[in-house]
């Protein structure tokens, strides 16, 4: 399959990218533009580790071929707080919602999407909203604490 | 004792380079001119291989191709025997071992250049199960299969069967569970003039470095291993990064060019170790009045193809089998045997949570033969300070294990439970059961483990009154990093940010030992509060600069007093076990099957907790990948392969499934450890897949056996009874 220009707003910068249509959009983050904090942990759409949000929407981008996300908005981790901590990245290191730190990009995003839903979610609508996202290390008490105190320090 | 830093929550180290996704994972290395690396792996369980050749229209010229005539020292992953190789030469004995290894630039031309290596072979009968490796008419390994026996023996077992009121027999199975880090294995290597260098997620650098040492015949400080952030390994990632370095590393020295391997979801979970699969017989003799007579245990695993960490796997196992309880004549037979399947290897809690299964549902059956409450009949058998367990150690600290339990069943209600379930099942489909399990870990290597390893930490004073924390212990998760440091600044009077802990690099650090066996805080913690205290009686001023750079360096000595007989099997197994009840309260659907575990209490007494949230975190994610193992995690074996080696029909908890989990701990410092912790990692494995069937057999009266716990499983059980 040919080549193409992909181009795509990643963190608010316009971004061209030569590449095959049907690539990953995981793969265009990570190898050509260098974004490493979006991760893979299954390549299949089960771990949520590689979940981005494109045009405010969450989405596992292991699974988004790159031709499909042309001209979209697409923010991942290195576009989160990048003028001091965002109140969800504080409360992942507060609560202890962070172990091994490889779910927690994916995490996080997961995170602003839920409270951009659900500005005060209860309990279930945290264990629900994030059920997409895999974490090996926390059996997710802590992750559940963090998202509750980001809600509570307000957007 | 007053603490500044220890027992607080100061912030994770690195948790901001976390957060925020710059957190460097070995994935996320590139290195120029760097190439990706592959393993041809073999198809078979076991036999001759014939011939390999290379077809379709693949360049094989622009490939670097590795095979076992390409090492260059010796072909074996060095641990403890020297029997699995690097690649396989002539024979395979499981259906993943490597053969070959492929390397080019382009990803995705590599893959389907491993689609195109065929191998012709001729096979040899193989073994699969634990009886049929035990009956050993095939031998695929030794003479007869076996890569370790043990046995304890303490009183008089035999004498005792005659007197006893009742002679409860029991027989219990777990199947093997996949360590599941989100991050699966991969290293990057580079050779040079100063020898191989490599990168990668690891639990224990100086193991790689051993093994890369034999693999190269290369002196240790030509073998350089860097620890990259680790995302997750629980025991996944302690020995078969060994393997895996090595084979980067034979890639780098053929190519001359960097190489990385990192394994896709399916590879890691087809071709890595997991824990082991098991087989428990209980035969125990017990008095009418409901006390431990005589307990003879036979316990079994299933090793794999070789004999990696499966001996001490099994030591650890061994000595857990008979658990928290006073019984004077004790009896455990232990085997662990070789199949042809990948290697099972170290997983949290190593042995333990599978005799620990079985001894908890065991007592349950026993208390329900001998007409006691479960808990009435445990309190009746617990440990009590003087007394000694099935290896004859005396327990010394002050424990009141009784009360602790107590304590756990009275924080979920297990009593006004146990009454008022029955009633309201009657009327319902859905079936609420409440089970708990009360057990122990022992922290630290085994027996004399600890005075072989020999551990060495060293503190270097700096500049601005920093000082840096030298150890081989990884982060990988569990919090190395932060404890270590409050360790360190807590002895010396230093703030928390004061204190740098340097990352395993061994070119840098010295040897402390794996980070495993739940030994970071209480061993090697130690060793760093030695050390600092060292350090402070140097520098009483705090004037660090003033004096210019200082080292001090401590090794591990033993405590006194500590007697470990390896030929017979007793003594001081470890220098302390921790304690804990585990309650799950559980609903079983009757009409679907579903098992849910609606609320978790987890009480332990661990030493002094370092750090509260860390140490909570360690338990409800420990408490997690026991009900994973307990209720959702099922290994799916054909023929040696794990067939469900994906995400998607191997299947983890997710924050759906997770109850609520309510850690609480109780605290007796133990002299020994650092700042009076003891072992915290493993211990949250052992209690929930007893606790969990103890509560589905309280729900719906049929007792499983077996774990995992499918809704398929119940089903199939609620229909027999129907029949019956
Ligand atoms: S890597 Fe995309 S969902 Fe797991
Ligand atoms: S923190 Fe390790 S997988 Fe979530």
């Amino acid at each position: 399959m040919p080549k193409r220009t992909v181009s795509l707003v990643v963190n608010g910068r316009p971004q061209h990218v030569e590449t095959h249509p049907m690539s990953r959009l995981l793969d265009v983050l990570r190898e050509d533009l260098s974004l490493t904090g979006t991760k893979e942990g299954c390549g299949e759409g089960e771990c949520g580790a590689c979940s981005v949000l494109l045009n405010g929407q969450l989405v596992n981008s292991c699974l988004v071929p790159v031709g499909q996300a042309e001209g979209a908005r697409i923010c991942t981790i290195e576009g989160v707080g990048q003028h001091g901590l965002h109140p969800v990245q504080a409360a992942f290191i507060s609560e202890g919602g962070a172990q091994c730190g490889i779910c927690t990009p994916g995490m996080i995003m997961a995170t602003i999407d839920l409270l951009a839903r659900y500005p005060e979610p209860a309990l279930e609508q945290i264990r629900e909203g994030l059920a997409g996202n895999l974490c090996r290390c926390t059996g997710y008490m802590r992750i559940f604490s963090a998202v509750q105190k980001a809600a509570q320090a307000g957007p | 004792m007053e603490y500044r830093l220890v027992g607080t929550a100061v912030p994770r180290k690195e948790a901001g380079r976390k957060v925020s996704g710059t957190a460097e994972y070995v994935d996320d290395v590139r290195l120029p001119e760097m190439l990706h690396g592959v393993t041809v792996r073999s198809t078979i369980p076991r036999g001759h291989i014939r011939k390999i050749s290379f077809d379709g229209a693949i360049p094989w010229h622009e490939f670097v191709i590795v095979d076992a005539r390409d090492i260059p020292g010796k072909n074996v992953v060095s641990l403890i025997y020297d029997d699995q190789p690097y690649l396989a030469a002539e024979r395979v004995n499981h259906p993943q071992e490597p053969i070959l290894l492929l390397a080019h630039a382009d990803k995705h031309l590599l893959e389907r250049a491993r689609q195109n290596v065929h191998i012709e072979y001729e096979p040899l009968p193989a073994v699969f199960h634990l009886e049929e490796a035990l009956a050993a008419e095939t031998v695929i390994w030794g003479e007869d299969n076996v890569f370790k026996r043990y046995t304890i023996e303490k009183g008089e077992v035999d004498a005792m069967w005659s007197e006893a009121a009742f002679i409860v027999e029991g027989e219990y199975s777990t199947g093997a569970q996949e360590q599941l880090y989100i991050e699966p294995n991969g290293m990057i290597a580079t050779f040079g003039a100063e020898g191989v260098t490599i990168r990668g997620s690891m639990q224990c650098p100086f193991y790689v470095q051993k093994a890369l040492m034999a693999l190269f015949g290369l002196p240790a400080e030509k073998v350089r291993v860097i620890q990259q952030e680790t995302g997750g390994a629980f025991g996944g990632k302690e020995e078969y990064p060994s393997m895996l370095a090595g084979h980067a590393a034979l890639l780098a020295l053929k190519s001359g060019k960097p190489v990385k391997m990192v394994y896709d979801r399916e590879e890691d979970m087809a071709a890595t170790t997991k824990r082991h699969p098991s087989k428990t017989r209980h035969r125990t003799a017990v008095t009418s009045d409901g006390r431990l007579l005589a307990m003879e245990v036979e316990f079994s695993i299933d090793g794999g193809a070789y004999a990696t960490l499966s001996g001490v796997v099994l030591s650890r196992g061994t000595i857990h089998s008979c658990g928290p309880y006073r019984c004077d004549n004790v009896r455990v037979r232990s085997v662990a045997v070789a199949t042809n399947a990948p290697p099972h290897g170290a997983f949290r809690g190593f042995g333990a949570p599978q005799s620990l299964f079985a001894l908890e549902r065991h007592m349950d059956k026993i208390a329900r033969t001998v007409g006691l409450e479960p808990d009435e009949f445990r309190a009746r058998n617990l440990l009590r300070t003087g007394d000694s367990t099935a290896t004859g150690q005396v327990i010394k600290d002050p424990i009141d294990l009784v009360r602790l339990q107590s304590r756990a069943l009275d924080s979920i209600g297990y009593h006004e439970k146990r009454r008022r379930f029955p009633v309201e099942n009657a009327r319902s489909r859905r079936k609420k059961g409440i089970g708990f399990a009360t057990f122990f870990h022992g922290a630290g290597f085994t027996g004399s483990g600890e005075r072989f390893l020999q551990s060495v930490v060293t503190l270097e004073a700096r500049a601005a009154n920093r000082v840096r924390v030298l150890t081989s212990m990884t982060e990988m998760g569990q919090g190395t990093n932060t404890v270590l440091a409050q360790i360190a600044g807590e002895a010396l009077g230093l703030c928390y940010e004061q204190v740098e802990v340097t990352n395993p690099d061994t070119a840098e650090v010295p040897n402390s030992g794996p980070t495993v066996a739940s030994r970071t805080a209480m061993v090697v913690g130690k060793l760093v509060e030695n050390a600092a205290r060292e350090m402070k009686a140097k520098l009483p001023s705090h004037d660090f600069a003033a004096l210019g750079p200082l080292r001090v360096t401590v090794q591990y000595k033993e405590p006194p007093g500590i007697f470990w007989d390896d030929a017979l099997y007793r003594g001081e197994a470890y220098g302390a076990f921790s304690y804990a009840t585990y309650a799950a309260e559980v609903t079983v659907d009757t009409l679907t099957g579903e098992v849910e575990v609606n609320d978790f209490v987890a009480l332990q007494e661990v030493g002094r907790v370092l750090h509260p949230v860390l140490a909570t975190g360690q338990i409800e994610g420990g408490v997690a990948q026991g009900i994973g193992m307990a209720l959702y995690e099922k290994v799916v074996w054909r023929d040696g392969v794990m067939v469900n080696n994906q995400m998607t029909n191997y299947v983890m908890p997710t924050s759906a499934d997770i109850p609520n989990i309510r850690v609480y701990f109780e605290e007796i410092p133990y002299e020994h450890g650092a700042m009076g912790a003891k072992g915290i990692g493993e211990l949250p494995m052992d209690g929930p897949v007893p606790a969990v069937l103890n509560a589905i057999e309280n729900a719906i009266g049929i007792d499983f056996d077996h774990a995992p716990v499918l809704p398929e499983d119940v089903l199939a059980k609620l229909a027999k009874r129907r029949v019956a």
